[in-house]
């Protein structure tokens, strides 16, 4: 009989240490929260660097998936008792799932920009954030302000949530500085119209082809950006934001209205990250993510025998990060199981 | 017999305290500003000059409001202040009556026993005049030694008597300490040993000193211990000027002082010196101090504070590291206002470079009825701002919202820092905006605008907090509001708590919406946020960490929404919590029931069902 | 050369040897927080005196530490002490006390 692994959390991360893990020929059981496996890519309409369509991703795992994972959707996780040998785990609806080894894949959630109140995000009509931007894009919607009127100017904001200590979360999450560029030259191939900002603290264009796709914004995109942090947006009579920030670069206060203003929300630990680690007693970091055993030689161990961790749930994490990382989990718990 | 050199001791330190308090009070009332002077003459004649001696009974005598703090600690300072005052005066009475006389020397009264040896053993003949007498001092000095236990039982128990932390006591002060802790056991020795070999004691001292003589020599003890007596008292007394306990004679000095109407204002003058003379360092004002409960501070509590302004050593970045929240000022039992001093103390340590406003000019705002003034902070919290312009466009009220594109502050933060000259030209300005806009009513938006409206601007127009302006709304009937299923919990602002006594209006406007739920700290107990403008010199680290607490006991009891009343409140509190933070003007905005008025939000149109909506449509018909 | 003690002519370019230190310093040992600033200009766009005049803390903070003081003690006198400045800072620089311990440095080192 083959040992049973379980991963929480049905994200691309879970998705694909399940795979790996089956084709490995262990029998993988993957127990996802909502209605279906995916997690926050099943939000997103196209993949920086390249903009290729998320979709095709998804479905890479997806296919592979089929007649090999076992899933089980609305799985709520009540209790996790470990035993000498295995660990026993309970759901909401009273079925209980035996794992040999469980991998910890509950991802991240993205910060609620209503508390960022000096944005106006659910206060201003005109404020959205990326994920927002990004659902009008995978639904086909066009980009218009609240009244239905073409933006003539949008703003991008970054560092909503991340790298401020006023919002209580103060690591870089990473991936938003790229996604804002993608979504700026997703603006403006839409909306040749429109003009485009982006106001940054930073550029983190840590990746491959990264650096290459900001200076296809500017270049073939016209997208301009202003090295600025956003203090407060203020609402015009009409409905456009009015932004004050510091031309840093400058040395002098902006200001500008932007018909449409789109907040760069970060990465925070998911609800299931923290309910899960704690269920588990796994460590936490000063930044709510799970600490694994080690941060460079054993980022997919705990200290906890049998327990693995992939995925954001240690830490913001782009969708290659995720993939490769799930995988090296993957080999761990073979390791282990062997 | 009237006199023995024992006595010198106590009745030259007598005389020494007396020539110092009487040149020390001479000088600080003296040194008072006229107005203060006129104040003192008008009080002492009248009937605040029976309420002064009412409160010095209850207060410095019985200490009531250290009773209800903990009633162990209230027994303690009220059996040596009480006990102590009684011996005095019902010694005085009683050598009366055995001297014959009417004015005998200080010492004869308190060494008495030395004195006079009325052999008759009367322990508990309260009828006759000599027993009631000698009956009633044993009785005091036991009140006293009771508390004297206490106290010593206190340096090892401090929690029992309601002190989570101890207070960190002067080399001096200590010697003070002893010096008194030691006077009463003598006497009681002196009182003793003296009974024992000629009779005459007390209940108390008659049967100790039965007891001493069966196995100590006392008639050769009693000399030596009414010596030691005597040095006990001469030590005390000297130390006492230099010492905490100068707050003895002095708090009653205050009493009197502050009845006749008499404060501290924005300087440090004479009267801030009686104030900070006053403070006995009893440490109550350190376990009420968030900065130390929450942030590990335990340098800058109103008494260390005091002490240095006592010693004259005052540290800027001590001064600077108080958040002015008001808990100490509330809770103190002598009533010193804490914030006034530490502001005072923070004018002095200005520095040279003054401010310069020139840049700002005041232009002609619109005429108006109302002028709303959202503050510097409201525009870091737009909801507020939004939500009370909606609100401000539901009455039909005229008015204009003066900062609208930018606060010049109105002055406070400033102040608070002690640069009363930079507040002023600050205050000017706005004053100038308000006035010329002819406006009858202010309404601002944050506690913090408002108490320096209120109480610093010489305004002559209406100056509301837009809670009290809502209620007022209410109660006019010019908004109504419909019910709400959420729990809430209430979040007193210092600044309009405290500050400006503004408890009930948002409670009751809460209450006529949603559930309220109660706190352990509210009202006047209530905690600081932790945001603070007063509080200079705090780190963020040390700011969370205060929150950190508050939120948790605000939300213990897992309400849906935390309101509250002030922008940086809002602001402080929304980090990290779970319950929503909201400010009463969004929570009343949210409530609003929908108007035939023209200036209907669309919102409003959304949240409203099929048959609210045609009820409104028959209406407007 | 010798120093005649005043310049005509104006730097084009910080020397930053040549520059005064003592202020930066003075307010490093009394402000610890004073080393976190990453330059966003949030204090300076949310600034109440920026709203009507030409004040820029960001600036100004950044040009002590490159040890260009000449003009710090003019401009410090435009600030209003509002703490919005605090308030927004995503490093959590304590701006206020900064200020505070501008005007003390000023005092100190005789400016």
């Amino acid at each position: 009989m083959s040992k049973k692994v379980v991963i929480i959390g049905g994200g691309i991360a879970g998705m694909e240490a399940s795979i790996t893990l089956a084709e490995l020929g262990y029998h993988a059981t993957l127990l996802e929260k909502s209605h279906s496996t995916g997690g926050h890519v099943q939000d997103w309409y196209q993949l920086f660097p390249n903009r290729r369509p998320a979709k095709e991703v998804l479905t890479f795992s997806e296919l592979r998936m089929e007649g090999k994972v076992k899933t089980i959707n609305d799985a709520d996780i009540i209790e996790i008792e470990k035993n000498i040998n295995d660990f026993r785990i309970l759901l909401r609806n009273g079925k209980l799932v035996v794992a040999d080894a469980i991998v910890v894949a509950t991802g991240f959630d993205l910060f609620d920009a209503h508390r960022k109140e000096e944005y106006g995000y659910g206060i201003y009509e005109n404020v959205i954030t990326s994920a927002d931007l990004e659902k009008r894009f995978s639904e086909g919607k066009k980009i218009l302000t609240h009244d239905g009127a073409a933006p003539k100017r949008i703003g991008i904001i970054h560092c909503v949530g991340s790298r401020d200590e006023k919002s209580g979360n103060n690591y870089c999450s990473k991936v938003c500085c790229v996604t804002g560029v993608k979504q700026a030259i997703e603006i403006r191939e839409m909306l040749p119209e429109t003009e485009v900002f982006c106001f940054y603290m930073d550029l983190r264009m840590f990746g491959r082809h990264f650096e290459e796709l900001y200076k296809e914004s500017q270049e073939k995109w016209g997208v301009s950006f202003i090295r600025g942090r956003l203090s407060e947006a203020n609402e015009n009579t009409d409905g456009s934001i009015l932004l004050k920030v510091e031309d840093t670069l400058a040395g002098k206060p902006l200001k500008m209205k932007v018909d449409l203003l789109v907040l760069l929300a970060g990465f925070v630990p998911s609800g299931g990250t923290k309910a899960i680690g704690k269920m588990l007693g796994l460590p936490f970091g000063d930044d709510g993510f799970i600490t694994p055993k080690d941060e460079h030689t054993s980022t997919n161990l705990t200290d906890i025998q049998g327990v693995f961790v992939t995925g954001s749930c240690t830490g913001p994490k782009s969708i290659q990060d995720s993939i490769a990382d799930a995988r090296a989990a993957a080999t761990q718990v073979a390791n282990y199981l062997k | 017999m009237t006199f023995d050199l024992f006595v010198l001791p106590f009745f030259l330190g007598l005389i020494f305290l007396l020539v110092v308090l009487g040149i020390k009070y001479t000088r600080w009332i003296n040194a008072l500003p006229k107005a203060d002077i006129l104040k003192i003459r008008n009080g002492i004649f009248s009937r605040k000059f029976f309420l002064s001696i009412k409160e010095i009974f209850f207060e410095s005598l019985i200490h009531r409001k250290m009773f209800k703090q903990n009633a162990l600690s209230g027994w303690m300072h009220m059996s040596f202040a009480f006990g102590w005052f009684m011996l005095i005066v019902i010694g005085n009475i009683e050598s009366r009556v055995y001297s014959g006389k009417h004015i005998n020397p200080p010492y004869y009264p308190i060494f008495l026993k030395f004195f006079v040896h009325d052999k008759k053993v009367l322990p508990f003949e309260i009828y006759t005049v000599p027993g009631f007498f000698r009956f009633s001092m044993d009785l005091m000095l036991l009140l006293i030694l009771s508390g004297l236990v206490l106290a010593f039982i206190k340096r090892q128990h401090s929690k029992w008597f309601g002190y989570q932390r101890k207070t960190k006591q002067t080399e001096f002060d200590r010697f003070a300490l002893t010096a008194l802790w030691f006077i009463f056991p003598l006497r009681l020795l002196a009182e003793s040993f003296t009974a024992g070999y000629y009779l005459g004691g007390g209940f108390l001292t008659n049967s100790l000193g039965w007891v001493f003589s069966c196995f100590l020599p006392v008639q050769y003890l009693a000399y030596p211990a009414w010596w030691a007596y005597s040095f006990a008292l001469g030590a005390f007394f000297v130390t006492l000027p230099y010492s905490r306990y100068m707050h003895i004679p002095t708090e009653v000095l205050l009493i009197f002082l502050r009845n006749f109407g008499i404060k501290t204002e924005k300087n440090f003058n004479s009267f801030s010196e009686i104030e900070v003379n006053s403070c006995p360092r009893c440490g109550i004002c350190i376990d009420t101090c968030q900065l130390n409960t929450s942030a590990c501070i335990h340098d800058t509590q109103s008494i260390y504070f005091l002490r240095s302004v006592r010693q004259n050593e005052v540290k800027q970045d001590v001064a600077f590291d108080c958040l002015l929240c008001g808990r100490c000022q509330e809770i103190c039992p002598v009533g010193i206002n804490l914030n006034a001093i530490r502001i005072t103390k923070r004018r002095d340590i200005q520095t040279l470079t003054p401010n310069s406003y020139n840049y700002l000019i005041p232009t002609q705002p619109p005429s108006v009825d109302v002028v709303y003034f959202a503050g510097c902070m409201t525009h870091l919290t737009p909801s507020i701002k939004k939500s009370m312009t909606e609100i401000l466009d539901v009455t039909g009220v005229k008015y204009s919202f003066l900062d609208a594109d930018g606060t010049v502050c109105c002055g406070r933060p400033q102040m608070m820092a002690g640069k009363i000259d930079a507040a002023q030209q600050l205050m000017d300005y706005n004053k100038t905006l308000i006035q010329k806009s002819g406006a009858k009513t202010l309404v601002t938006s944050c506690p913090i605008c408002y108490k320096v409206f209120k109480e610093d601007y010489n305004l002559n127009i209406q100056v509301l907090h837009h809670t009290q302006y809502l209620w007022q709304l209410m109660n006019e009937n010019k908004i109504s509001l419909k019910p709400s299923e959420k729990t809430v919990v209430y979040h007193d602002p210092c600044e309009l708590g405290r500050g400006s006594g503004i408890y009930e209006e948002p409670r009751q406007i809460i209450k006529s919406i949603a559930g309220l739920m109660s706190t352990e700290h509210e009202k006047a107990d209530a905690l600081c946020c932790g945001g603070s403008l007063g509080n200079v010199q705090i780190n963020s680290k040390q700011r969370n960490a205060i929150q950190k607490d508050v939120l948790d006991e605000l939300q213990k009891f897992h309400p849906d929404t935390i309101v509250t009343a002030c922008p940086l409140c809002k602001k402080t509190l929304a980090k990290g919590s779970e319950a929503k933070v909201e400010d009463i003007a969004e929570f009343v905005c949210k409530a609003l029931q929908p108007t035939a008025n023209k200036k209907i939000r669309k919102e409003q149109f959304k949240s409203l069902t099929k048959a609210e909506l045609i009820e409104l449509a028959i209406e407007k018909l | 050369m010798i120093d005649f003690g005043y310049n005509i002519n104006t730097d084009r370019q910080i020397d930053y040897d040549a520059n005064d230190h003592r202020m930066s310093h003075f307010i490093l040992s009394r402000e610890p927080s004073y080393n976190l600033c990453i330059g966003c200009g949030s204090c300076t766009a949310t600034c109440s005196a920026g709203n009507f005049t030409d004040f820029n803390f960001r600036k100004l903070h950044l040009m002590i530490k490159r040890g260009e003081i000449s003009e710090v003690k003019t401009k410090i006198q435009k600030c209003m002490f509002c703490g919005k400045c605090l308030l927004v800072c995503p490093r959590g620089v304590n701006t206020r006390n900064l200020i505070l311990t501008i005007n003390c440095a000023i005092d100190e080192l005789k400016l």
